[in-house]
């Protein structure tokens, strides 16, 4: 098969530049390797919309950051997807630490981020009267915002595939090779032709790269380690607190998710191994040690999951989007690490407009639909809107999960939609069954039964996340 | 679905068809009360004990070995028989201080039902790895034991061939008997504390007579594989359950199963405005297994995890009969004293008791093993009652009646000991 | 022919160490319990072992049903009757109480169905 366009990696950027692709009368496939979308960095990150303080200026990082958090309200709206403007705090506690912020406000100014304001301590427990009150002053910044990160990317997809762009999974790219007209994208099981190829494969950019000889950059991963602690404690803080950075590093997050969780981390260890998602009890120790240092007092048995991401840390310090050298029709859009995900979009519109640049893009489709609408979400709902709505459709009235109360509809339209949902961590990505304070202990064996029904398998063939991930062994006996 | 009225009128709602509803439901029918409505989320009445096929529950009951299936059957029955009204498949979604209950099913969509008084009897959920904070990676294989039963008994599917089971309370050691059973090779029963929170017959029974070993003072330290478990590193603790670095050793497997605890499903409870016990998780409640909240009231494992479920069910028979007084205007109103857990103690349910009345059981959990025990109950200074016991463990709830000559002798908060006999 | 064996007391949660002195397979001594319930344990558990045998079987048309032995069978043949059982496949509707395997691996001990399927 032969594509215009294909896009390597369905994380948050190739995502979004799917999506902002199918708005062109162009074909388009976007090749993932794991059987879901957003299975890297994108699917375990800290969520936040960064204002763009933080960037050094005149950085594409900078400038994108900027961009991306003022597009980001609209994306979101567009796509369905919870997002919460709730401002973010860099929380200072000595005078020394004063003076970062200070420098960050000043650094915020250059970037162009329009509000930034300096609180002192009074002000800043008026915003947050759970802080440590060793806190002395913050940087206040209430164009940030939380968005969930795997969220936004199924969303993207979903809408970039309803408008005819295809998602391929299993399909890990081992080689890459430009024929001339075209480049040939292999995986063990397939191969596609494409005459313009962009590279958003996130930590395996860099081998990616390497496939057409390109060596100018590397990724490495840096692994960062989170708790997510259960709803009951979400509204502990309202705003995402940060810490000054200190000659120690930068210090670690308290926020609430955009699902009302709260999560803090990440810890940040520099790491080789591409795939080393596991937690530590150590790293997990001195991240808590550290939450502390913002909030006191956070009840570890509130605690629901501990989860660990690795950010695409590339080796120049800032995004890497560019046209291969080598090869002009492939572009590259790679070390993505934050803000990437305040970024995303406009990443998105920056590689359109490469694109548009090399005279790919001329024709639009007049049917583009930018909106997608959410699954329905009855718990959410007011009594009448939810009466309704089973009225409707019965299924919708049959509770699952019991802990985030999602019904059999949610999840059948989890299996049905665009991505459609392959196994249950997908199922739970996308309508949260599974997400709340049982972890799945009551709605496991659900899920697997309706996946099974669903997608026309046994269930010994459900899996939690692909191929070799069986949730079970077999029939009994 | 079935269009009728979204607000309905009954007397009493018990939210939960397990054995703790059930039985409280029958008691209240019998005292009388017509008008009762049973709500249950689950496909059938029953609650957990449907995955329960083993044998063992309704020994001090009925005087008899049933199953988990058999012993619910009884009380089912009895539901049929006096007409009780139930709706399964039915989730209550909110229930607030002045009895109104708020619920979804496929059948009636959402329904808004006023009652007089609210039984809670929701029972409990396990906690799951990430309540107990296991490091590692997050592959396939890692359950908790309620869900393992669940996918073997009711859904005929093995979660796995080689298992890993970590908590030695009752659940963990019939599921590693059942694995087992059914052809599986389980490989260790790892226990955190120097002693097991399961009862002694079941250590013998389930592991014992399997060779499966029982390792105590042990734990995961780190669960490994990408996509299904391949493994589990486990280590020996010290005496501050900290893993000893040395003892640090790999275990092939397939599956963990954990039985690390079980929390009462209070989030409704906590809607409603009902005080919370931080100790057992579940309501603050008097004798009459009444809440902080007027007319509602709560028993089973929702109130506190008990080890035996002939024990849920006479606790549910004193709510059932205590909210059949309170819809008929005749629920005893006297000034409460706290029962407290003194030295050796963890709780005591009921938290609150009146000091008047006939005789009165109060149930505690001890906090450790101890031979050779000391019971003693003693109120404002004064010494009630003191009863000797051979052992008493964790893992098995006691009880201590307090006679009408002695709640009489009740002048301020009740205090419950166990110490050493001397 | 004497042995001697140590089994634990499960009548009570105290778990008494038994240390059970048999004589041609017959209890002659017990050691290390509290109370006369050891005694009868030991003797039982020494001479014949019995257990509650409780699994699920097959349904053709719906979920595993679940069923047990009505009384406790041969300890040393539980692996022998769960081998039976793995064959057993029944058809609902199937009442409580109904006879799902009789007298199963000659132990004269019936399986029967827990509940109605």
């Amino acid at each position: 098969m032969r594509y215009d366009i294909a896009v390597i990696g369905a994380g948050v950027t190739g995502s979004m530049i799917a999506r902002e692709l199918a708005k062109y009368n162009l074909s388009v496939v976007v090749l993932e390797k794991e059987n879901d979308v957003a299975m890297g960095s994108s699917k375990a990150n800290s969520g936040i919309v960064h204002a763009g303080y933080d960037a050094r200026p005149g950085t594409l990082k900078a400038r994108l950051n900027v961009a991306g958090c003022a597009m980001m309200p609209k994306v979101a709206s567009e796509l369905g997807v919870p997002y919460r403007q709730n401002g973010s705090l860099v929380v200072a506690f000595c005078d020394e630490e004063m003076a970062a912020v200070q420098e960050l406000y000043a650094r915020g100014r250059l970037n162009g981020v329009e509000h930034l304001y300096v609180l002192g301590r009074e002000q800043l427990f008026s915003l947050e009267p759970h802080l440590s009150p060793a806190a002395v002053g913050a940087l206040y910044a209430p164009d940030a915002g939380i968005v969930c990160p795997y969220s936004l990317t199924i969303a993207a997809m979903g809408n970039a595939m309803d408008n005819g762009v295809e998602l391929k999974r299993n399909f890990p790219v081992m080689s890459l090779a430009d024929r001339g007209a075209s480049f040939e994208i292999s995986s063990p099981g397939e191969t596609v032709e494409a005459a313009f190829v962009i590279n958003a494969a996130g930590l395996y950019a860099d081998r990616v790269a390497a496939m057409v000889g390109d060596g100018f950059f590397t990724i490495r991963p840096r692994r960062g380690e989170y708790y997510l602690f259960d709803r009951s404690i979400g509204n502990v803080v309202r705003q995402t607190v940060f810490q000054a950075p200190t000659a120690m590093g930068k210090g670690v997050l308290v926020t609430p998710t955009a699902h009302g969780n709260l999560l803090i981390g990440p810890t940040a260890e520099d790491i080789d191994d591409k795939e080393d998602k596991k937690t530590t009890a150590a790293g997990l120790e001195k991240m808590t040690l550290a939450a502390a240092k913002s909030v006191p007092g956070l009840p570890l048995n509130g605690v629901i999951t501990a989860f660990t991401g690795l950010r695409a840390v590339g080796s120049t310090g800032d995004f890497i989007i560019t046209q291969s050298p080598t090869h002009p029709r492939l572009i590259h859009a790679a070390a993505i690490e934050s803000p990437g995900l305040a970024s995303s979009p406009a990443i998105a519109a920056y590689v359109e407009a490469m694109l548009q640049g090399m005279g790919v893009l001329t024709h639009k489709r007049r049917e583009f639909n930018p909106y997608r609408a959410p699954i329905p979400c009855p718990g959410k709902m007011g009594e009448d809107e939810r009466y309704s709505l089973i009225a409707h459709d019965p299924a919708y009235g049959r509770i699952v999960c019991r802990c985030e109360e999602i019904s059999e509809g949610e999840i059948r339209d989890a299996i049905r939609r665009n991505p459609p949902a392959a196994d249950t961590d997908g199922v739970k990505r996308r309508v949260r069954a599974g997400m709340g304070r049982c972890q799945g202990g009551f709605c496991l064996p659900l899920v697997t039964e309706l996946l099974s029904a669903e997608l026309g398998i046994p269930m010994d063939q459900v899996t939690k996340r692909g191929p070799g991930s069986e949730i079970l062994s077999g029939p009994v006996k | 679905m079935k269009r009728e009225n979204r607000t309905i009128h009954v007397s009493l709602v018990v939210v939960g068809g397990g054995p703790a509803g059930l039985a409280a439901a029958i008691r209240c029918r019998e005292q009388g009360i017509e008008d009762l409505l049973i709500l249950e989320r689950g496909p059938r009445l029953g609650g957990i004990l449907r995955q329960c096929v083993h044998s063992g529950f309704g020994v001090h009951k009925f005087n008899e070995e049933l199953t988990g299936p058999e012993y619910a059957d009884r009380y089912i029955d009895r539901v049929r028989e006096l007409g009780i009204p139930y709706r399964c498949d039915t989730m209550v979604t909110d229930i607030s201080a002045d009895h109104v209950v708020t619920c979804v099913s496929e059948e009636h969509g959402l329904t808004r039902i006023k009652a007089g008084a609210v039984i809670l009897a929701m029972g409990c959920r396990e906690r799951s790895r990430g309540a107990v904070r296991i490091p590692g990676t997050r592959p396939a294989g890692v359950y908790t034991a309620g869900t393992a039963q669940l996918f073997v008994n009711l859904k005929g599917y093995m979660p796995g061939k080689r298992v890993v089971v970590l908590g030695s309370g009752d659940i963990g050691l019939i599921m590693a008997r059942r694995m087992r059973l059914e052809g599986a090779e389980v490989k260790a029963v790892l226990e955190l504390m120097p002693y097991s929170g399961g009862l002694k017959r079941n250590i013998v029974q389930c592991l014992e007579d399997f060779d499966i070993p029982l390792l105590l003072s042990h734990t995961v330290t780190e669960i490994h594989g990408e996509n299904r478990l391949t493994g589990v590193t486990i280590a020996r603790v010290d005496e501050n359950l900290r893993p000893i670095e040395e003892t640090k050793e790999f275990i092939d497997c397939d599956t963990l199963l954990l039985s690390v605890g079980l929390i009462p499903e209070n989030e409704l409870a906590r809607a409603a405005g009902v005080e919370l016990d931080p100790v057992t998780g579940g309501a603050v409640v008097d004798e009459h297994r009444e809440t902080s909240v007027g007319g509602i009231f709560s028993c089973g494992n929702v109130l506190h995890v008990h080890d035996l479920v002939d024990y849920v069910s006479e606790e549910a028979e004193i709510a059932g009969e205590s909210a059949a007084l309170y819809l008929k205007g005749e629920l005893p109103r006297r000034q409460t004293v706290a029962a407290r857990a003194g030295n050796g103690v963890r709780y005591v349910v009921p938290q609150r008791i009146s000091g008047g009345g006939e005789e009165l059981r109060l149930f505690f959990r001890p906090d450790q093993v101890c031979r050779g025990a000391m019971i003693s109950v003693s109120s404002g200074g004064e010494l009630l009652r003191v009863r000797n016991r051979r052992i008493v463990t964790p893992g098995e709830m006691e009880s201590i009646v307090l006679k009408e000559e002695e709640l009489r002798r009740v002048h301020g908060d009740i205090t419950i000991e166990v110490g050493l006999k001397s | 022919m004497k042995e001697t064996r140590q089994i634990t007391c499960i009548r009570c949660p105290m778990g008494c160490l038994l240390t059970v002195e048999l004589t041609d397979g017959a209890v002659t001594k017990v050691e290390g319990n509290l109370c006369r319930r050891g005694e009868e344990y030991a003797k039982m558990e020494c001479v014949h072992p019995t257990r509650m045998l409780t699994t699920t079987v097959r349904v053709s048309n719906g979920a595993p049903l679940p069923v047990r032995s009505r009384e406790p069978l041969p300890k040393d043949a539980v692996f022998h009757c769960m081998e039976v059982l793995k064959g057993v496949v029944v058809t609902a509707p199937v009442a409580a109480g109904s006879v799902i395997v009789a007298d199963i691996c000659g132990t004269g001990v019936d399986m029967i169905a827990s509940t109605s399927a």
